[in-house]
């Protein structure tokens, strides 16, 4: 009967990242026992944080919509094989773009929307376009520029926000109502959260981003050039051409992600002296997504949820939030390690024979 | 196949917390020789990103908590904590967790939180907030007012002529310096108390005055304290957070070279900054745990004073000049004292703005 269940390819699957969890969570268990704190406690509000009320579900959705984006933005690069480690960057720009569009235009409701977000999509998409530019034209590796386009768009929209848009405290001006995606109806069904439009948008860039890939010749050239890059020359294609236009996607839904903190969760932007993180944490949820737009919504939901419990965590627990991040890295690596598990299963299986 | 594997890997992410959620604890909440009001009092401080041991005000707060939740014997954890904030977009909920688990009233470090304390404020109407060092802005900034929120603020001008007048008294080159973060209504209330307490004492001492337009550049305010050393200013007071280390930098340097240089500190006693070389000639503390305890001794005798603005200054001892007076004259000690006086009594209105100061001097001279 054991070995049957090692057969069995689907159960397998399935398996597999049960078992990931599983580990995560007991090294999770074992590190809070050592830094003396319950860890039944720890995960009881670890869970109560992450869906444990609908303030929380709310609250978890929100926090997933850019983290969405984001790793759509990195997982499009990914498939042209293309590594863009600049979301960060191209998302303070979409954020601040957004924010401009919402604060400064005077137009109708949903198109005041619609405006600003196009507005943070193509200045996401022209601060990814650079990058891919450089490496189609010059060969300069998109990793360094993007690394460093990250710190240039950190400082130059903080000192834009402070020359042209500065409310005070820090903060830029409030963007209008009508730019607005938060919801009072979704925030009422959620008893108070911040939960706004934004995952509606993330989850149609999800859809484009399917679409894109695989269902246009557009879509088949990008991936054709990222399996090989040669043999796609030869077949015709414009490698330097898919190259920019890759980027300049990513960048496009890097950007979207600022403008749903913009337009959603924060409704202005901070002058900020350091990154976000979102468009790091976009790298992982693209790898634990498999860079398909439907895993990526999911472990969004995880990641989000997890970065929103750890507060929780803090407060019923007593955990300090510096554990709960080495614990909610652990459970990402060994849900992200499913592969040696995997060979680990299969070696005792065949020892049973 | 992937997608099954992470659907999966949610789901048991959920079972797994709620067979662990059932298993729960129940401790009870054991209470019992502590003051009757402190007994259901509870209050807890939402931080910046900073945290705790940021030394300054996240710090200054948790420590003004701590000798509240202390004298009147409540629980850490239980009847006061502090949460720490990692992210911006945590604020909100950081501080709607304390209003969500009961807590009488909760801190808010710093102006940083300043919207989300106002959006947890409108939501949560049933509890108390306390911002700290800002008021409540609206869309065009200017100032509101919740019954359920007390805006702190500190009379940072007041310290800063105090220690101004120190400086005064202790420049053998006539010419001291003064170095802000970012060029605000807040760190202009230090440059024109400080200016105030230097011309009150010799209006013919020159007062240098420059912005580094960042909190945490230490080496933007090393070259510009370089540059005040070099055109003659023996003592440069700070009011620049992170970027005021640089001055302490540079004043180190200088001083190992045989230059007589000094540094004032801000916000803490920063005496121990200044080590070893020793350049640390006074600091102006701001004592947001005055401030803290203060308030939540208010909140709990039901005189929690929400809807305004409390201000704290020299007559709460909430500002001053720091602890450590090791490398002050006697005279300044003085000094200090007769001002303190003067300022207490109303005889001296310290300007905190330009325009104020201005009329400030006319009448010195």
């Amino acid at each position: 009967m054991m070995q049957n269940i090692w057969k069995n390819e689907r159960l397998f699957n399935v398996l597999v990242p049960v078992i990931s969890a599983v580990l995560g969570m007991l090294a999770g268990a074992i590190i809070m026992v050592l830094g003396n704190y319950d860890p039944v406690v720890g995960f009881e509000a670890l869970f109560n944080g992450m869906f444990g009320s609908p303030k929380a579900i709310g609250e978890t959705i929100r926090a997933a919509s850019p983290l969405i984006l984001s790793g759509l933005a990195v997982g499009f690069a990914f498939k042209t094989g293309l590594f863009n480690i600049g979301v960060e960057g191209q998302l303070l720009v979409g954020w601040l773009a957004s924010v401009w569009v919402g604060y400064a235009f005077d137009l109708p409701g949903v198109l005041h929307v619609i405006v600003s977000i196009l507005a943070a999509a193509i200045a996401g998409g022209f601060w990814g376009m650079i990058p891919g530019y450089l490496k189609a034209k010059f060969k300069v590796h998109e990793v360094i520029v993007t690394i460093m386009l990250n710190y240039v768009a950190l400082y130059v929209t903080a000192d834009l926000i402070k020359r042209y848009l500065y409310a005070g405290n820090e903060k830029s001006y409030r963007i209008k109502e009508t730019a607005s995606l938060s919801s009072s109806f979704l925030s009422e069904i959620t008893e108070g959260s911040r939960l706004h439009w934004g995952i509606a948008v993330a989850i149609i860039a999800a859809i484009i981003m399917w679409f894109i890939l695989e269902k246009t010749a557009m879509g088949y050239e990008l991936k054709s050039v990222g399996y090989n890059q040669h043999a796609s020359m030869y077949a015709g294609m414009n490698v330097s051409k898919n190259v920019v236009l890759s980027m300049t996607i990513s960048g496009a839904f890097a950007g979207i992600a600022g403008a749903m903190e913009g337009l959603g969760t924060f409704q202005n932007m901070t002058v900020l002296s350091s990154f976000t993180g979102t468009g790091f944490d976009g790298i992982a949820v693209a790898l634990l997504g498999a860079n398909n737009a439907f895993g990526i919504i999911l472990s969004s939901l995880l990641f989000g949820g997890l970065n929103t419990a750890a507060p929780q965590m803090n407060f019923d627990a007593n955990v300090p939030s510096e554990l709960i991040k080495i614990i909610i890295s652990l459970i990402i690596f060994f849900v992200a390690s499913g592969y040696i598990i995997r060979v680990i299963a299969e070696r005792f299986s065949k020892e049973g024979k | 196949m992937k997608k099954r594997k992470i659907g999966m890997a949610l789901s048991l992410v959920l079972a797994a917390g709620t067979i662990l959620g059932a298993c729960g604890s129940n401790e009870g909440d054991k209470k019992e020789g502590t003051d009757k009001k402190a007994e259901n009092f509870k209050v807890g401080l939402v931080t910046d990103t900073g945290g705790v041991d940021d030394k300054s005000f996240n710090q200054s707060s948790w420590e003004g908590l701590k000798k509240f939740g202390k004298e009147f014997g409540l629980e850490e954890g239980k009847g006061y904590r502090y949460l720490q904030s990692e992210k911006e977009a945590e604020y909100i909920p950081n501080l709607g967790k304390f209003a969500d688990g009961g807590y009488n009233l909760t801190f808010a470090a710093g102006f940083l939180l300043e919207d989300a304390v106002q959006t947890a404020a409108e939501q949560n109407t049933g509890t108390n907030f306390a911002l700290i060092d800002s008021l409540l802005m609206n869309e065009k900034f200017e100032p509101v007012f919740l019954d359920n929120v007390a805006a702190v603020t500190f009379e940072e001008h007041q310290g800063s002529f105090l220690v101004g007048a120190v400086a005064a008294k202790q420049s053998k080159t006539g010419k001291v310096g003064f170095i802000g973060g970012v060029d605000s209504p807040l760190i202009k209330k230090f440059e024109n108390g400080f200016k105030a307490g230097v011309k009150s004492v010799n209006p013919d001492i020159e007062v240098i005055a420059q912005y580094a337009g960042d909190f945490n550049k230490p080496e933007k305010g090393s070259s510009i304290a370089s540059t005040m050393y070099t055109k003659g200013a023996d003592i440069i007071y700070h009011a620049a957070g992170g970027t005021g280390n640089g001055v302490f930098t540079e004043a180190k340097n200088r001083k190992k070279n045989g230059e007589d240089v000094w540094v004032i500190g801000v916000d803490r006693d920063q005496h121990e900054e200044g080590m070893p070389e020793n350049v640390t000639l006074t600091s102006m503390v701001k004592r947001v745990d005055v401030a803290v305890y203060e308030i939540s001794k208010m909140a709990m005798d039901g005189k929690f004073p929400g809807g305004k603005e409390s201000v704290f200054g020299l007559k709460e001892n909430a500002v001053g000049i720091a602890e450590t007076k090791d490398n002050v004259s006697k005279e300044s000690i003085e000094l200090v004292k007769q001002y303190q006086d003067k300022i207490l009594k109303g005889e001296i209105k310290v300007p905190k703005t330009d325009d104020e100061f201005a009329a400030f001097e006319k009448t010195l001279k």
